[in-house]
């Protein structure tokens, strides 16, 4: 009785051991890639170019998501306030996909993502018909590397002037 | 267009047909069948005469190396050393004598002649059966000098469909994307080649990104995705012309464009304020017909061969998966229910299964499922390898693989693969480029 107590007991602790060592293993990972992505969405600035002084250019979507985040909520609105500045200037949102998909579902997502952003600086009064939308699908990623922060800077929507 | 320049003629000579050999062609590359393809006779007088046309030393060699090289691709044959042949190219077609030929363990045997005449090319050709010491067929062509490689190719079919008792796919060519550049700004322009790699020929400029050709049922014109003027829309080319033509007006991006088995129909997606559906246009009328209505993304649409069914691409269950509904977009099912995301369905030629490209844990995946999903077979496991093309004869998939970059992005690649519907003889066709998006024609001699 005792005996198999004591050997659940250690084998509890082992599990235990096991699973603590696996997380250690995995916040490694992590930390290499912190402050550039949070979840597998693109947070840093290498890639970023700017409209305007304190206006970037794009926005970044996680793996087959076009939601967007509240960064890229507040990138936008920046955009539209500029836009609404200067209503001279038209827009094309490029819509851009990472190389882990088929060209013709990439193609799709990557309008289906410069439509998020099209769609949200409507509702901030930019109209309909001074952006267009341009899908690149998988075909013009930023950076060539085959990596998750490489992807995550490829799944993206930039904001381009057409004027 | 391409018969119009092919003026070929084709003389039967019956025989008896008591063949033993059988191929079989269910195992793939197991156990490829010895077959001796003695090099195709020649008068001294036609040698000169085809060497002063198309400069090469010896035309009847020539065509049986196409032949020897395509049976041995098949992965069905074993083309047996030349070296190890006893008995000379004319007195073989003549009158084998099949105990030298079984010596070196021949079963099969292909002998032939090459004539010049009336500035003509005449080759005739005869299939052999060595054990049985008979004639299984005997062929004879004309055609213009330039022709030879595709003379090489039909004998090859020919071959094949006897002693496999299957049409052959080797007089048929492959439209594909030739890439070059930074693949950050990859250069792309439609080219096409034959089934084997030669005759290669770039058809676009490369001024502006172009993607996913496919034929026509004639292989003569071909449907594609050109981002020209930076408005990506699905466009139409005529081989022969080089006449280029936009399909359709429509408001947003077509892609994913294939002809229906009739030819008479483009199919394809428009992806429209976030949401891609499935349109038909007509090529006569014009009429423009909206197949599937969701606001997911449905794409990568491919008729069923007898054109009454559509199976396609959709997210519409959160995921990508594969779909089949009626050709009027009625009756949609969900056909792929395995583990990961499947994209690219094509309908087999012979109609009784879709290859799809999948993609799990990492990896992508060629497969193949009957088309009520059931009986998933995976043939081949690599980093990015997608957009699987049948052979006309629905027994070797083509398809494009892409490499993974080192740390620093270096060491991009793409290239044309094959593979036999069994998963064995798997084989990296050669080009001059980068190569995507690749398309099998149909037999162009039928």
């Amino acid at each position: 009785m005792t005996l198999t107590k004591i050997f659940k007991n250690t084998l509890l602790i082992l599990t235990a051991c096991l699973v603590l060592s696996a997380c250690a293993t995995k916040k490694e990972i992590a930390t290499d890639i912190e402050g550039k992505m949070q979840g597998d969405v693109y947070t840093g600035t290498d890639t970023v170019k700017y409209l305007a002084d304190g206006v970037p250019d794009r926005v970044f979507f996680a793996t087959n998501e076009s939601i967007l985040t509240t960064a890229s909520r507040e990138t936008l609105r920046a955009q539209a306030a500029w836009l609404r500045k200067n209503s001279g200037i038209n827009v094309v949102l490029e819509g851009h996909a990472d190389e882990r998909g088929t060209r013709e579902y990439n193609l799709a997502l990557g309008e289906r993502r410069a439509n998020a952003a099209k769609d949200y600086l409507m509702t901030y009064g930019i109209s309909s018909e001074r952006i267009s939308v341009l899908s690149y699908g998988k075909e013009r990623p930023v950076d060539s590397g085959s990596n998750p922060l490489s992807w995550s800077k490829n799944r993206r929507s930039v904001t381009v002037k057409a004027n | 267009m391409i018969k119009k320049i092919f003026t070929l003629f084709l003389i039967l000579i019956p025989i008896e047909s008591f063949a033993l050999i059988e191929v079989d062609i269910t195992r793939g590359n197991l156990d490829p069948l010895p077959v001796a393809v003695s090099p195709l006779s020649i008068d001294e007088k036609s040698r000169k005469s085809f060497e002063k046309v198309l400069k090469k030393k010896n035309i009847g060699e020539e065509i049986s190396s196409i032949v020897e090289n395509n049976l041995r691709t098949s992965g069905l044959f074993n083309p047996l050393s030349k070296d190890a042949f006893l008995q000379a190219p004319d007195i073989a077609n003549f009158k084998p004598r099949f105990e030298d030929w079984n010596l070196i363990k021949a079963q099969a045997l292909i002998t032939g002649k090459v004539n010049y005449i009336d500035e003509k090319l005449r080759v005739e050709f005869r299939l052999w059966d060595v054990l049985a010491a008979k004639e299984m067929m005997a062929l004879a062509f004309t055609t213009v000098p330039n022709n030879w490689r595709r003379v090489g190719h039909i004998i090859s079919d020919k071959v094949y469909e006897r002693l496999t008792g299957e049409k052959g796919y080797f007089d048929t060519r492959i439209i594909y994307v030739a890439e070059e550049g930074p693949k950050t700004q990859r250069i792309k322009k439609l080219a096409i080649m034959d089934q084997d790699g030669f005759n290669n020929k770039i058809l676009t400029l490369g001024n502006e990104l172009v993607l996913t050709p496919r034929f026509n049922p004639t292989s003569q014109m071909v449907t594609y995705l050109s981002y020209f003027k930076n408005l990506p829309r699905v466009y139409l080319l005529d081989i022969e012309t080089g006449t280029q033509e936009v399909v359709g007006d429509f408001p947003g991006m077509t892609f994913a464009p294939r002809f229906s088995p009739d030819g008479k129909k483009i199919i394809m997606s428009l992806a429209k304020d976030g949401k891609s559906d499935i349109y038909t246009m007509d090529l006569e009328n014009r009429i423009v017909e909206k197949i599937t209505n969701h606001p997911s993304i449905d794409t990568s649409p491919s008729y069923s061969p007898d054109g009454k069914y559509i199976t396609f691409n959709s997210d519409r269950s959160g995921y990508q998966q594969i779909y089949i509904m009626k050709s009027d977009g009625s009756d949609v099912k969900r056909i792929s229910f395995g583990r990961g995301l499947y994209g690219t369905p094509v309908w087999s030629p012979r109609g009784d299964l879709i290859a799809f490209t999948k993609l799990h844990k990492g990896k992508f995946y060629i497969g193949v499922m009957r088309t009520d999903g059931k009986g998933e077979r995976l043939l081949t496991e690599n980093y990015y390898q997608e957009a699987p093309s049948w052979s006309p004869n629905g027994r070797v998939l083509i398809f494009y693989r892409e490499t993974k970059t080192n740390d620093k992005g270096e060491g991009f690649s793409a290239k044309l693969w094959s593979i036999d519907l069994t998963g064995y003889n798997e084989r990296q066709i050669s080009t001059p480029m980068d190569a995507s998006d690749p398309s099998w024609s149909s037999l162009l001699s039928n």
